[in-house]
């Protein structure tokens, strides 16, 4: 279906892509995986018409293929459903698969013809196993549906050549196995597709070859049985990690720095009760949607609660505006750091200071402390090891995944926060990065904060906590100590008793 | 086997919300004054609510697109110097309308491209080009009111099966407007533009294209607006059009179009909201409410009604939210 040969790409003389050759057949899922930064955006530009190859050939279908622009690979039947889907929650499923070439009734009248529009919808709704109504506005519909419409939208205009790129962060587990049943399904129709992803896992299940990028070069190209998770991960990295988790130096101590108790608040979360200890590393597992981040919010005064306490140190923070719970030392690295961690278009230097603005304020005059705020700035950057090449003054959306979250963390470093809730803490991040986060978080702990981290990979929750809580429908279901760690149990328990296939 | 995910109630009635605005000022109105449930007042609310309503209709592409034009109640006064000019000059009616709805796609237009190509924010300006065409228009009339000539009396008092023609008008102007909102490829694509601009230029749509022509559709309507206008009292004075711009956004966001663009609609939202305002006027003139109010209760109308539009928003943004679904205790 499409065959890359030799492809290679520099930007300002530094090579990013080098001899990339690998092909996908049709009916063919090729999994492409490599840490941030290997060139897979790049690579992906290229096909999709966005950049131009320097050097090499693609060809789709056997005929040469150089698209000019994103049109071109539309109508050469390619389709990309990006991380960040692109449809328009203000419009009905069927406009939105229908917004470019709307079926018209008469050539010479402008109408929309609605009747055709209507069933041409159904139809294709039937294939992605999508039960809504075509006029059902896509705002009513959540990730994983959503999802499943930009399929629906690729078959819309026929495409024979899906490239998916990070399509499950935000679903379900079980949206997730509906999404890979339906490209199953595209499969055996003789689409052809790419499937880039950080979670190694799916890409194992899923693909027929792996194709692992590293700098910009293939490190390997084989069916996916000649792959294990240890070999992707040290392709990846290029060095083997024996340990993706950094051994841990310091205990949790038994002093309790947070205590939850029977917090609920109608139609989020029930009955909660737990206590964090300093130094502790708590983790929360859950599926998308038990209430997890929820939670997160409610502790840290983003959202109320009705019934319970929440203390800090012994003291009652549950009646304190976000504001206050911060100055007594609460920090949350939000789930989506790119809508509510971060001002993109700021400067490095002025997000990390956000959340110490009157620290770094003189008190007499009440202006900010200048050389202050950049000497922390330095000193807190060193700490979470951005990468030297940014500027403090660089915008913030610039930077890579990892570089943006490490820039979260510096915010809250700088408070020397007590009590530190990290939501997804590594969503979307590449392996080496991970690596370093994790790093952070043990620091954190070592210097006697308590750690509540949300996850939603198990192994990283039992490779980093002390102890494990497990929620599901808004309720703590099962907390679990670190002799009993085990993937399946915090599954079930996550499932309700072995729902899971 | 189709089915669509409950609408959030809050949501439904706040849909409905200026449905039920507008049968409680029925309400009040009537009860307060019998005169004013006959069937005559009604014609005579419509008559008086289609200048507004037209400009509203404008207003509205303007506004899908989360944009703004704060120039039409300038619009209105430019065409109608011109057009009262010629009019006193001899020239025939018709050729009269023409031009001055050219002045309105022309100045329009002028907008869109300053909005378009030079990638100024709409706001901006429209707000200039509100100063610009207050100034073109009292040298055009020297600053003096114009009275102009019997046949726009004709024109507004002119009825076709009893229904008066500035209501026909209105009506003519909402139906297609309505169409091409609801119906059309472009229509579509305007709500695609106002929901996210960048997706729609990634969606491969023509922005720049969609963009000047709701300005341009805008600008027409204002000379429309500015006809029905004149047509109903035949003069142009120096202040002819003023703010009506903000008496159009009301409209328009009273009916439920967002100011956050990509919501709303011309039929049933912008023409209740057009309708919805001159009752009120209307109600308080039958009932000798002192004039000086009028400017206090306008207020108060805009506000609802922008009041309206952030918490249909803020209840969007919260039904978007992903949702827990707590367990119950176990029995």
């Amino acid at each position: 279906m499409i065959e890359f040969s030799h492809i290679e790409k520099s930007f300002f003389g530094v090579k990013v892509l080098k001899e990339v050759s690998f092909t996908a057949k049709p009916g063919q899922t090729v999994g492409i995986v490599g840490e941030n930064g290997a060139g897979k955006s790049t690579l992906m530009n290229i096909l999709g018409g966005n950049l131009r190859a320097d050097a090499g050939l693609m060809r789709l279908k056997g005929q040469p293929y150089a698209p000019a622009s994103s049109g071109d690979a539309e109508r050469a039947g390619i389709a990309f459903i990006h991380q960040e889907l692109n449809l328009f929650a203000n419009l009905s499923i069927a406009e939105n698969l229908f917004l470019r070439g709307f079926p018209r009734n008469r050539t010479w009248l402008p109408f929309i013809n609605r009747r055709q529009m209507s069933e041409r919808t159904r139809k294709l709704l039937r294939e992605v196993d999508l039960a809504h109504s075509p006029d059902t506005l896509v705002e009513r519909l959540s990730a994983g549906e959503r999802q499943l419409v930009e399929i629906a939208k690729a078959l819309a205009l026929d495409a024979r050549l899906i490239i998916l790129d990070e399509p499950t962060t935000s679903l379900t587990a079980r949206e997730t196995e509906r999404l890979f049943a339906i490209m199953a399904r595209l499969r055996q129709r003789g689409i052809s597709m790419l499937y880039i992803s950080h979670s190694l896992g799916h890409v194992l299940q899923l693909c027929d070859e792996i194709v692992v990028l590293r700098d910009g070069a293939v490190a390997a190209y084989e069916p996916t049985p000649q792959f294990t998770m240890d070999r992707l991960v040290s392709l990846m990295v290029g060095r083997a990690i024996t340990q993706l988790f950094p051994a841990r130096e310091s205990k949790a101590t038994d002093q309790v720095v947070l205590e939850v108790h029977g917090v609920s608040q109608p139609g989020v979360v029930r009955d909660i009760t737990f206590q964090l200890h300093r130094g502790e590393i708590l983790g929360v597992s859950g599926l998308m949607g038990a209430g997890r981040s929820e939670l997160a919010r409610i502790v840290f005064g983003l959202d109320p609660c009705a019934v319970g306490d929440i203390r800090l140190n012994a003291e009652s923070i549950s009646r304190l505006p976000p504001g206050e719970r911060i100055r007594r030392g609460l920090a949350f690295l939000t789930e989506d750091r790119r809508a509510e961690g971060l001002c993109l278009e700021a400067s490095i230097a002025d997000n990390v200071t956000l959340a110490a603005l009157r620290d770094l304020t003189r008190p007499a005059v009440g202006w900010l402390d200048r050389p202050k705020a950049r000497a922390e700035v330095n000193r807190i950057r060193d700490a979470v090891k951005l990468t030297a090449a940014a500027r403090n003054e660089q915008a913030v959306k610039t930077l890579s995944g990892g570089n943006q979250q490490k820039v979260v963390l510096a915010k809250w470093l700088l408070n020397e926060p007590k009590v530190f809730i990290l939501d997804e803490p590594t969503r979307g991040i590449d392996i080496g990065a991970k690596h370093e986060i994790y790093r952070l978080i043990h620091e954190l702990a070592a210097r006697g904060a308590g750690v509540l981290m949300i996850s939603s990979e198990v192994e990283e929750l039992i490779g980093m906590c002390d102890r494990i809580i497990v929620m599901r429908r808004g309720r703590i279901h099962d907390t679990i100590m670190p002799r009993e760690f085990d993937r399946e149990r915090i599954l079930r328990s996550a499932l309700h008793d072995g729902a899971l296939a | 086997m189709t089915s669509a995910p409950a609408t959030p109630p809050g949501l439904r009635l706040l849909n409905q919300a200026s449905l039920i605005l507008f049968a409680l000022v029925l309400l009040v109105f009537g009860v307060m004054s019998p005169a004013f449930f006959s069937g005559e007042n009604a014609l005579n609310i419509l008559t008086q609510a289609s200048s507004t309503g037209i400009l509203a209709v404008g207003m509205t592409f303007v506004l899908l697109t989360a944009g703004v034009d704060l120039s039409v109640g300038s619009i209105m006064f430019v065409a109608a110097a011109v057009g009262g000019k010629l009019a006193l000059g001899g020239v025939p009616l018709f050729a009269v309308l023409a031009v001055m709805l050219g002045i309105g796609l022309l100045y329009g237009a002028l907008n869109a491209l300053f909005i378009t190509r030079l990638a100024i924010m709409a706001f901006i300006v429209t707000l200039a080009t509100r100063y610009f065409g207050r100034g073109l228009g009292l040298r055009i009339t020297e600053t003096r009111a114009m009275n102009l000539p019997e046949s726009f009396y004709e024109l507004g008092a002119a009825r076709i099966l009893g229904v008066p023609l500035p209501v026909l008008v209105f009506a003519a102007v909402v139906l297609a407007a309505h169409l091409i909102l609801t119906r059309t490829p472009f229509g579509r694509q305007i709500y695609a533009v106002g929901g996210d601009l960048e997706a729609a230029r990634k969606a491969g749509i023509r922005t720049r294209v969609i963009l000047f022509s709701v300005y341009a559709i805008c600008g027409l309507c204002a000379a429309g607006a500015g006809i029905v206008a004149l047509s109903q009292a035949p003069a142009v004075s120096p202040g002819f059009g003023n703010n009506r711009e903000f008496m159009a956004i009301a409209a328009a966001v009273l009916g439920g179009t967002s100011l956050f663009g990509g919501r709303g609609a011309v039929f049933p939202g912008t023409v209740l909201g057009a309708v919805l305002i001159q009752t009120i006027e209307n109600g308080l003139n039958i009932l000798n409410v002192n004039p000086y109010l009028y400017p206090l209760i306008t207020s108060a109308v805009i506000f609802v009604a922008v009041l309206l539009d952030a918490v249909r928003n803020r209840v969007l943004s919260l039904a978007a939210r992903r949702k827990v679904f707590v367990e119950a205790d176990p029995a």
